[in-house]
Parts: C-alpha cells; sequence; structure tokens
C-alpha cells in the first residue's frame, strides 16, 4: 500500500530487482509483462494487451491509492491491486 | 432492432457491413457519419450497449450498418464480445468495418487480425487521426494494407476527414459479398503478429502520452485534489443550473397563464365538463410541468454531456472504486450513478457494463437512489423557495450546496443499501475493476449543446408531457367528483407521521408514471392561484417540510419507465419488486425519523 500511495517517481533498477508483479510496481516505474496467472480476469486483461512482452508503466492511482492506471500500449487502464498481483513482469529502467 | 445468426433482415439494401472495434474509438461517431443518424456519443467505454442499424447511400446504392457495442477482442469474454462474435459469424453480414483508433496501432491491429479470422471482407479504419498526429503517430496505410489484405482508411470522423474514402471502400468490400476463411476460425490474442505489423508500418515522433493529459490525470485523482474538484464541478454544474433556471422558468410560467386565459375564453362556450377537464385539467398541468422542468432540464443536460465528452465519468469511477468496493460494488457503480442522474432507466440498462452478476443485481436495485433529471426541477425549485430563499448571489449559492448535500447523501445512500445488500442477501466476493481511461478530449461544445437538447431534454420532456395531460384531467375528474377528497382524508394519518400531508402522497402516487408530474400534481390538488410558493406556504408548508418531500424525492419508487426497464434487464419479477420497495422503504423510514426527532426537539 505504502509502495502505491508514493507518486514520487522512483530510481528503478535499483529497486528494480524487487519488482516480480505488477502490484510492486512503483510510480512511474516502467515494466515488461513476463506472463499473467491462471484466473478469470485473464483473458480481458490478454485482450487489453497485457501479454508477454508488453512494456507498463505506472502512471497514477486513486486518492484511497487503488486503483491504479497503468499505461499499456498507448493506452491507459486502470486496474486493482489484487489483479495487478496476477502479472508477472520484470522491471527495468525508469521513465522520464 | 437486435439482429440474430441465422435470421434474414430487411432484403431491399445491397449488402449489410457490421462496425466493429475497440470501445470508445469513435465508433458511433463513424456510424453517424457514414450514416447520417444521430446517436448520442460519450468519451467512456461501453456507451453503446445496444447496437442500431442504419443505411448509407451512395448514389442509387443503398446498404444496410449494423453497429455493434465496442469490445477489446474477439475472444469472448463479455457478453457484448460474445455478440459481435456471433453477429460477424452470421451469414447475413457482408462485410465488416473495422474501426479502430489510429494513436494505439497494436491493440487496432489486434482486433484487426482477429476480426479477419473471422470474416476476410472488411475495412480497416484507423479512426482519430487528429490524436494520433498529435502524439507523433504515423501509420503507413499502404503497407498495412498490403500486410492485411484489405482496404485501410485514415480518417477522423469527429472533423469529417477521410469519411468519403471509407464510404467508397466500405461499398466497394460489401458488393463483393461474404468471404468466410476456409477453415473453421479459431479466434485468439494475435498480439504478437500486430506488435509485427506495426513495427514495419507506424513511426513514433515522440514518447505516447502527453505530459498534460498525465497533469490533469494526476490532478483529477489526487489524493486531496481529487475529491474535492469533483465536488466543485458538482456544485459549479448545480449553480449555474440554479442561476439559469429562475427567470426562464418565471417567463414560461406567465406566458403559459396568459394562453390559458384566451384558451379559457375560447372555450367559453362548451359545456362546464369539457373546459375543465381540458383546461383545467389537462392543460393547466402539462403546463406546469413545462414551464417547471424546461429551464433547468436544457441546463443541466449540456452541462453534463459536456463534463461526459471531456472524459470526466471514468475518472469519477477510478476515485469511487475503493469505496464502492468497501460496500460490496465496483467503480462502475460510478458510471451507472451519473447515467442515473440524467434518467434512471438509461442507468439500469447502463449496468450492463458491470460483469459480476451481484454486482450488477446492486448497481440494478441502488439506481433510483439517485435522482434522475425528472426529479431535479423539483428539486431545485423546492430547494430555492424553501431552504435557500431570497435572491441573488448568496442564495443561489446555498441552494448550490443544498442541493451537492442531497446529492451526497443519495451517494451515501447508495453505498449504505449496496453494503446492506452485499452483507444479506447478496453475498459474494468483490469481482476485479477493469476500466480503461480515456484519453481526455476536447468537447465539441456547439454540436454537445444541440444533441443533448435534442436527444435528451426534448426525450424527457415529451415522455412527461405525454403522462401530464392525462394526469390532469384525471385529477381534475377526481376532483370534481370529490374521490379525491377521500384519498386525500385517507394518506393524511399516514402523512402526519412523516411529517408531510396527504395532497403529498397522492402526488407521489398519482406520479408513479413519471417523475417529473409529482410537485406539478401537488400544485394542481391543493389548487388556488398564485406563484408556487404562495400556493405551498397557504397549504402548511414550512422549510421542514420542503425538506421531507425532498427527501422523499430522493428515495420514493422509480418511476414506470425504470420499473419496466428493471424487469427487461433482470428478468425477473422479485427484483422489480425490490427495485420498488427499497427505495420506498428508505424514503418512507427516513421522513418518519426526522419527523420524530422534530417532534421531540418540539416537546423540549
Amino acid at each position: 500500500m505504502k509502495m502505491l500511495r508514493r507518486k514520487k517517481p522512483c530510481a528503478a533498477g535499483k529497486e528494480g530487482e524487487g519488482i516480480n508483479d505488477l502490484a510492486s510496481l512503483p510510480m512511474y516505474g516502467v515494466c515488461r509483462v513476463t506472463g499473467v496467472d491462471e484466473c478469470a480476469v485473464r483473458p480481458r486483461l490478454e485482450g487489453l494487451g497485457i501479454t508477454e512482452g508488453a512494456e507498463i508503466v505506472a502512471l497514477f492511482s486513486a486518492p484511497s491509492g487503488d486503483p491504479t492506471a497503468y499505461s499499456v500500449r498507448g493506452a491507459v487502464v486502470a486496474l486493482r491491486r489484487s489483479d495487478a498481483e496476477r502479472i508477472r513482469v520484470r522491471g527495468s529502467a525508469a521513465w522520464e | 432492432m437486435g439482429i440474430k445468426p441465422g435470421q434474414k433482415r430487411d432484403k431491399s439494401p445491397a449488402f449489410t457491413a457490421a462496425l466493429v472495434g475497440n470501445p470508445n474509438v469513435g465508433k458511433s461517431t463513424v456510424f453517424n457519419a457514414l450514416t447520417g443518424l444521430n446517436r448520442h456519443t460519450g468519451n467512456w467505454t461501453g456507451k453503446t450497449v445496444d447496437h442500431a442499424v442504419g443505411y448509407m447511400r451512395m448514389g442509387k446504392k443503398r446498404a444496410a450498418l449494423v453497429d455493434l457495442p465496442g469490445c477489446y477482442q474477439l475472444e469472448p469474454t463479455s457478453p457484448e464480445e460474445v455478440e459481435t462474435r456471433d453477429v460477424l459469424m452470421s451469414p447475413n453480414i457482408d462485410c465488416a468495418v473495422i474501426v479502430c483508433d489510429a494513436s494505439q496501432p497494436e491493440r487496432s491491429l489486434n482486433i484487426a487480425l482477429q476480426t479477419l479470422s473471422v470474416i476476410k471482407n472488411a475495412v480497416v479504419c484507423f479512426n482519430l487521426a487528429d490524436e494520433a498526429r498529435k502524439k507523433g503517430i504515423s501509420i503507413d496505410t499502404e503497407a498495412v494494407s498490403e500486410a492485411l489484405g484489405v482496404d485501410v482508411i485514415l480518417s477522423s470522423a469527429a472533423k469529417r476527414e477521410g469519411l468519403k474514402e471509407l464510404k467508397r471502400a466500405v461499398f466497394r468490400a460489401g458488393e463483393r459479398g461474404r468471404e468466410t476463411p476456409a477453415e473453421r476460425p479459431e479466434i485468439r490474442p494475435m498480439w504478437a503478429e500486430a506488435e509485427r505489423i506495426a513495427e514495419k508500418t507506424v513511426t513514433r515522433d515522440k514518447d505516447a502520452f502527453g505530459a498534460r493529459q498525465l497533469r490533469l490525470d494526476r490532478f483529477l485523482t489526487g489524493r486531496f485534489t481529487g475529491g474535492a474538484v469533483m465536488l466543485l464541478l458538482l456544485a459549479l454544474v448545480f449553480f449555474i443550473t440554479m442561476v439559469g433556471a429562475n427567470k426562464p422558468s418565471a417567463l414560461l410560467e406567465r406566458g403559459f397563464d396568459r394562453l390559458l386565459d384566451i384558451i379559457r375564453g375560447a372555450l367559453a362556450p362548451a359545456p362546464d365538463f369539457v373546459t375543465g377537464a381540458f383546461a383545467e385539467g389537462g392543460l393547466k398541468t402539462l403546463f406546469k410541468v413545462i414551464s417547471v422542468m424546461l429551464p433547468p432540464m436544457a441546463i443541466f443536460f449540456p452541462l453534463f454531456t459536456l463534463l461526459e465528452d471531456l472524459g470526466l465519468l471514468p475518472r469519477i469511477a477510478f476515485n469511487l472504486d475503493r469505496p464502492f468496493m468497501k460496500c460490496g460494488g465496483c467503480g462502475k457503480m460510478a458510471l451507472t450513478c451519473c447515467m442515473g442522474l440524467g434518467c434512471n432507466a438509461a442507468g439500469v440498462v447502463g449496468c450492463r457494463i458491470i460483469e459480476s452478476p451481484r454486482e450488477r443485481a446492486i448497481a440494478i436495485l441502488t439506481n433510483s437512489l439517485i435522482p434522475c433529471n425528472g426529479r431535479f426541477p423539483a428539486l431545485t425549485l423546492l430547494i430555492g423557495l424553501f431552504l435557500a430563499a431570497g435572491g441573488g448571489f448568496v442564495s443561489s449559492l446555498t441552494a448550490a450546496l443544498w442541493l451537492t448535500a442531497f446529492i451526497l447523501m443519495s451517494l451515501a445512500a447508495v453505498l449504505g443499501i449496496s453494503k446492506l445488500l452485499s452483507r444479506t442477501v447478496l453475498k459474494g466476493k468483490p469481482s476485479s475493476f477493469i476500466l480503461e481511461l480515456p484519453p481526455f478530449r476536447k468537447p465539441r461544445v456547439g454540436e454537445v449543446i444541440i444533441r443533448s437538447l435534442l436527444d435528451r431534454t426534448l426525450f424527457v420532456l415529451g415522455r412527461a408531457a405525454a403522462a401530464a395531460f392525462p394526469a390532469g384531467v384525471l385529477i381534475w375528474v377526481l376532483l370534481r367528483t370529490g374521490a379525491m377528497g377521500h384519498i386525500v382524508a385517507f394518506l393524511d394519518p399516514i402523512g402526519a407521521v412523516m411529517g408531510v400531508d396527504g395532497v403529498i402522497l397522492t402526488a407521489f402516487l398519482l406520479g408513479l408514471p413519471a417523475n417529473e408530474l409529482i410537485l406539478p400534481l401537488a400544485l394542481m390538488l391543493y389548487g388556488g392561484a398564485g406563484s408556487v410558493s404562495a400556493v405551498l406556504t397557504a397549504n402548511g408548508w414550512s422549510a421542514f417540510t420542503a425538506f421531507q418531500v425532498l427527501v422523499l424525492m430522493l428515495f420514493h419508487s422509480p418511476c414506470m419507465t425504470t420499473l419496466l426497464t428493471v424487469r427487461k434487464e433482470t428478468g425477473s419479477i422479485r427484483m422489480t419488486l425490490a427495485a420498488f420497495l427499497l427505495p420506498s422503504a428508505l424514503g418512507v423510514t427516513l421522513c418518519i425519523a426526522a419527523n420524530a426527532v422534530r417532534q421531540l426537539i418540539l416537546l423540549i
């Protein structure tokens, strides 16, 4: 929760190692999808382009810290934390 | 208007084309531009829940165009996607027009490739070319056309660019007739192929998201600014409505009074019963409904449509997802509530965007707790007369704040009842919330005003007026025969417990066909001449009475149309009954409680 509430960009890279699901991606952090857990929402996530190899940036979150809006293939998509946790990612450089 | 697979349509058009594509890429705008029809478009996903059929013309040729709801993919995960796939696979569709977003090439190519695996005869239309240009994205349409094997058109339907080319291409494709792939299509995500094609055909000058859009989003969803900005905007809309509606309402009333005098004069030779039922009953009620309803509606609807066009609604849903989830609903309920502000029946239909059946049921049952436009004018009028009396800037501001407070009370009721339902009869776990936040778009002001006036205001007003005349005649007859006296006398003691009177309850009962009727009917029942406030005060209204009526106005049975819609959407009599009883029980309970508290205070 604390991670999500932080609105300052982070220097990923260093923190990049700790990121393995989308929910742990800090604000402004960039990551690449490595897979989506088998679950009910998986086909819907795939339809939005959240598939292996897609680049995702965390953009902003709601006043309560959840849901969070991500940039996915040029669109902005809001996901709840519980859904974001099902998306496996690999952290990379911070977006500027 | 629905067409089912296997069902043959009107034979006269040369061919039938289906419009498919991602949500919120201007499909409805393209549809309107091609067919000359006018469907309302809004800047959010799921606006088109039903599909319409329109006709295109080119020279002497005529073709049918089916507008399908937007979907992310053809691999069906939602009712819209199942429907889209079924329609596309039906032999009645000769060609597909794939409308997609030029500013999101991969996503567009994904849906295009999926569609082409079902129906080969198609035209791909990259719409929103102007948005793509602004983002620095350019697409080599010829290369895409080569890769996909169909015509590819770049268009900007809102600015009417590329539409002629699109129409020509659609007619070319349509006249070829349906071509289906040899083997049975297997629908699967095509992101890898989409990426491969995009890599060769799309060039990007700069980063894909606009810094300005992001700043605005951060402001509208900020921890401290998010809620405040939305409340302020709501209050501002109410303020403008309040300030703007007063004078035209009074003018209309005076004009109608004079008109009624003239009609009375002309009808003088006719028998008393005819003049009475026609002029004093039907016409007078009709005129009251119009003069009370029209001005606030004509101001509120366009303003609201502007905010909708801008793309604010999905942000509200985003901000409110957490509170709604805690109460057993989801953020999309914020969208259906916003639709409910316009019309509860539309709000109930809009609940289709909520995937989980449990959450959808909650959203349907609570929708009528949000005051629709039929109730708004009565709210503004009573607040203006009793809770924020006087005139000028300060009282308008107070009135706007009161109205905002009442709307917040509505929202609290929605949340509270949702929580109650999800704890008792509609138990279950929260599902997911996946919502696309569209880019902010500059609203087309002129068009919005005209559209919302014609489509929404006149529609709602027409419905109210159609019910007003017969209701007025009925009231006059009941009054004349003395039956009304008995009804009111019967309801008076019940009213007394609730802090209102029998007339008000009778008006609520008679107003079941349309909420717009309630206040005008009450005025008719009280009778007497003079201004609204004079009539009401003469009949013992105080600020407290007005407050009670306002609470009842927020929480009472939804109108007949809404109840029928609930029946249609849920297919369940029990749900319809619940939709009727829930708000009524809440309103009556609140009124009795408030009255009891007041009596207690008066005793002390």
